[in-house]
């Protein structure tokens, strides 16, 4: 995989890995890059748990009848998949992991801005998913991830407070990471690492964290609400004590809007990187990219009453919202254009990062083009709560978000540990993922058209065909999220060294050893050209 | 089990339009998607790194190209809002002709009442062709009364009055779905709309001969809450409610409000002072059901008024 080199690449004597052992070292580290390390295997783990959640799902819904578990239980495990996916995997995954790891390297800083509240965004997180799976194991939870309202508030008898406590903490971790990303991107950049030199996989994550800081306080302040009703009996969603039911779902989804974009648009950032590593290219219209991150997160906040088109928001708060709606989908069709013009004429391999790319950009269009659908007030009415929803935003969150982190994990990863994974298993799983992924949702959509519900644990036989077809789906994407977690555990004692740069990629990263020092730069670095500077720059072309 | 349908049952007026609808966005999801499939793997495949150190000509970008994916997209979009929302706004508003019936959702059965008189629950029978108009509301958690065969949706929401209407265009039994997720037997509470030729539906009606029309029995209730003691005519504590409906009349907070069944069921629940009477009704809130309010809206709206006006407001 090396370029240019001939020599036999050694890891180099000191880093950060091997600076200092033992537990304390860990636990109690500042370093951003043991952070991310703290961070993936807590990820990894709420991952192992909402997917044994998804698979029990699965399981159940090959018969009508429900083949496996009884609808409580049904309820409570499509609730915990929903919830510990969202706050617990897919929000941090790529910030937190990703993220942590590259941000400083890639604009050549020695740490991110506030290294202690980083080790304390971690604490956070791990205290919010504590007390979160402490509400799993002790009965459950059933109110979907949704939280709806008067349902949540008073008609539920699970364990809906201590669930609501552990997203009430484990919201601000998002919001600290949120703000140590922001202050880190605007300080911290090494000399001559201009706004328009960033590589655009920082604008993306510059914009997601201007979503944690706005956003996360909005659902933290809902869960209060929610527990305040719940304890005190305070009217303030349910009608029968003065509320109103249809506030709370304003609430949510003005956080909730906002927050898928938190999940997708890291993702983005990193498809940006490997689109221009693997294909040896500038970003094919990199400001035009760059702006669309920005457009994106501006717009998430005004979309939010998409949600509601059947719900009883008026008609006129319908069309502003729709509209909007429909404007937010644009700057994300630029992106896939121009991720999809930046191959033309490049030099594309297709290392394991790539078809993980390649894979999002396929994916992430299907998503995107049918989120239309859901954006039309009409079109959204019979297909609103179906599986159709449910196939829409898999193709967002799976097919996009988590394609784009296992990519950027497969790039990053010789940087994280300086040793390689095996290359042909890498690019065999992303292949399966990618199979996998189509089969179990691809069906879903036809489910949601023909108008089966979401959330159903018993269903009406006719719908059945297609559930056993996603079910089998869903057997072969587990196989292919198996494998890449064996083979770079394997990789970190028998993975061939790297070197520090094995893709002969662009970038502050990789000019630094793999793995880096502690302080990630024994110089500090100075930037004097721009980003994806492959070869020597040639006047703009026009076709 | 090897087979199965790939399109819904079509079975009311606005399936048929909304179906138009979904084909033209399927249309352009396919576009595009094999529009970026295609692409990427042409790219991928003629632009294949040949050497390890092949360096590709560099290409800044291209606003000319950049305008154009900007812009057509963008003009797509503004056709497909203005068709789905009109469509939404035309179906939003029933037909003046509709005949109406009543929905009361629990955890986890469904309520119907006839004007008629008949009840049933997890059932409701219509005649074909013929504009029917939903009036639901919730007595628990937000329910959602969806129908796929007709393409129609709408959330019952406790504390409030949602309305939907269809017109079914062929007979036949058809799903009718709890969609929004209301608890532990969400999955329950399933139904059927029986849709039957329009003489057969009459003698349906009549058949269900123990069935006292809501009417009747609303004004059975307004006697027996004494309703009729404030009232039965004009008098000191309140206003006759002879041909009220309807009618705008003034609140004592200097608002005024129109009589529909929104404004019934708030004045039974929980009453706002009206100018020119003392604030002397007390709530009912606990002592009636929702069934209970819709006999009794239904009784009011039987003394006669002006006709309601077309539709409902948003």
């Amino acid at each position: 995989m090396s370029t240019a080199t001939v020599e036999v690449p050694a890891l180099p004597e000191v880093h950060y890995l091997n600076v200092n052992y033992g537990w304390r070292s860990w636990l109690f580290t500042t370093d951003h890059k043991r952070i991310a390390w703290l961070y993936l295997v807590s990820i990894t783990f709420f991952f192992v748990v909402g997917g044994v959640a998804a698979t029990l799902m699965r399981l159940n819904l090959i018969e009508p009848q429900g083949s496996l578990v009884e609808p409580a239980t049904y309820n409570k495990l499509f609730t915990v998949h929903g919830l510990i996916m969202i706050f617990f995997f897919l929000a941090p995954a790529v910030p937190t992991v990703l993220g942590n790891f590259a941000i400083p390297i890639v604009i050549g800083a020695r740490d991110v801005a506030f290294p202690k509240l980083n080790l304390l965004s971690w604490y956070l997180f791990i205290a919010g998913g504590g007390v979160f799976l402490y509400a799993v194991i002790s009965g459950g939870v059933d109110t979907g991830w949704t939280f709806y309202t008067p349902l949540s508030t008073t008609y539920v008898n699970t364990n809906v407070l201590s669930a609501a406590m552990g997203i009430f903490i484990s919201g601000f971790s998002s919001i600290l990471t949120g703000l140590n990303f922001a202050v880190t991107i605007h300080k911290m950049r090494a000399p001559g690492m201009t706004w328009f030199r960033l590589p655009l996989f920082i604008w993306s994550m510059y914009a997601a964290s201007l979503i944690f800081i706005l956003a996360m306080p909005v659902i933290a302040i809902t869960m209060v609400l929610i527990m305040l009703e719940r304890i005190f009996h305070v009217g303030i969603f349910d009608p029968a004590l003065g509320g109103d039911p249809i506030l709370f779902q304003h609430l949510f989804w003005f956080f909730g809007h906002p927050e898928v974009y938190i999940l997708i648009l890291p993702s983005m950032g990193v498809i940006s990187e490997l689109v221009a590593a693997f294909s040896r290219r500038r970003v094919f219209g990199y400001s035009f990219v760059a702006f669309s991150s920005v457009a994106i997160a501006v717009i998430s906040f005004l979309v939010w009453g998409h949600h509601m088109f059947v719900s009883g928001q008026s008609i006129y708060a319908g069309l502003v919202f729709s509209a909007l709606s429909f404007a937010v989908a644009i700057p994300s069709a630029v992106k896939v254009f121009n991720w999809t013009a930046t191959m033309y004429q490049g030099s594309v391999s297709y290392d394991a990062p790539m078809l993980y790319a390649l894979g999002f950009i396929g994916l992430f269009t299907i998503g995107g083009l049918t989120g239309l659908f859901l954006a039309s007030m009409a079109a959204d009415i019979h297909l609103h709560d179906t599986y159709f929803v449910i196939a829409h935003f898999h193709y967002i969150m799976v097919g996009g978000a988590v394609m784009g982190y296992l990519g950027g994990l497969h790039y990053w990863w010789p940087k994280m540990t300086g040793r390689l994974y095996p290359e042909t298993w890498a690019r065999l799983s992303a292949l399966i993922i990618f199979v996998g992924f189509n089969l179990t949702f691809g069906p879903q959509f036809i489910l949601g058209y023909l108008g089966m519900p979401r959330r159903y644990a018993v269903y009406p036989p006719e719908f059945q065909a297609l559930n056993v077809l996603s079910s089998a789906g869903a057997s072969i994407l587990a196989v292919g999220y198996v494998i890449p977690l064996i083979y770079m555990i394997w990789s970190l004692r028998y993975g061939p060294i790297a070197g520090p740069n094995p893709w002969g990629a662009k970038g502050l990263e990789w000019e630094t050893s793999s793995p880096p020092p502690t302080h990630n730069f024994h110089e500090t670095p100075i930037v004097t050209e721009e980003a994806y500077a492959y070869g020597a720059r040639q006047e703009a072309h026009v076709a | 089990m090897l087979i199965f349908p790939l399109k819904p049952q079509q079975a009311s007026t606005f399936s048929v339009a909304w179906d138009h609808l979904f084909y033209f966005l399927t249309a352009i999801t396919v576009f595009f998607s094999a529009l970026i499939f295609a692409a990427i793997f042409i790219f991928a495949i003629k632009y294949r790194r040949r050497s390890k150190d092949e360096i590709p000509r560099q290409i800044e970008g291209n606003l000319k190209l950049e305008l154009i994916w900007t812009i057509i997209p963008a003009l797509l979009c503004v056709v497909m809002f203005v068709w789905a929302s009109r469509l939404f706004i035309e179906n939003s508003i029933p037909p003046a002709a509709s005949t109406e019936v009543f929905v009361v959702a629990k955890q986890w059965m469904w309520k119907v009442q006839h004007p008629e008189g008949p009840r049933e629950i997890n059932d409701l029978h219509v005649p074909v062709g013929v504009p029917i108009k939903l009036t639901m509301t919730s007595e628990d958690v937000i329910h959602d009364f969806a129908v796929p065969a007709f393409r129609i949706k709408r959330d019952v929401v406790p504390g409030m009055y949602s309305t939907e209407w269809f017109e079914a265009t062929s007979t036949g039994r058809f799903h009718l779905f709890c969609d929004q997720y209301c608890g532990m037997g969400h999955s329950h509470m399933v139904g059927w709309i029986d849709v039957m030729p329009q003489d057969e539906y009459a003698r349906w009606l009549t058949s269900q001969m123990q069935a006292e029309p809501m009417a009747a029995a609303g004004q059975k209730l307004f006697n027996q809450l004494g309703c009729d003691s404030c009232h039965a005519q004009t008098g000191p504590k309140g206003p006759s409610l002879r041909g009220i409906v309807g009618q705008t009349i003034r609140m004592q907070n200097g608002q005024t409000r129109l009589v529909d069944d929104a404004f019934l069921r708030e004045a039974i629940i929980d009453p706002q002072p009206i100018a020119g009477y003392p604030n002397v009704m007390p709530t009912f809130q606990g002592q009636v059901s929702e069934d209970q309010i819709l006999q009794l809206i239904a009784y009011i709206k039987s003394l006669g008024g002006p006709p309601e006006r077309k539709g409902t407001k948003p």
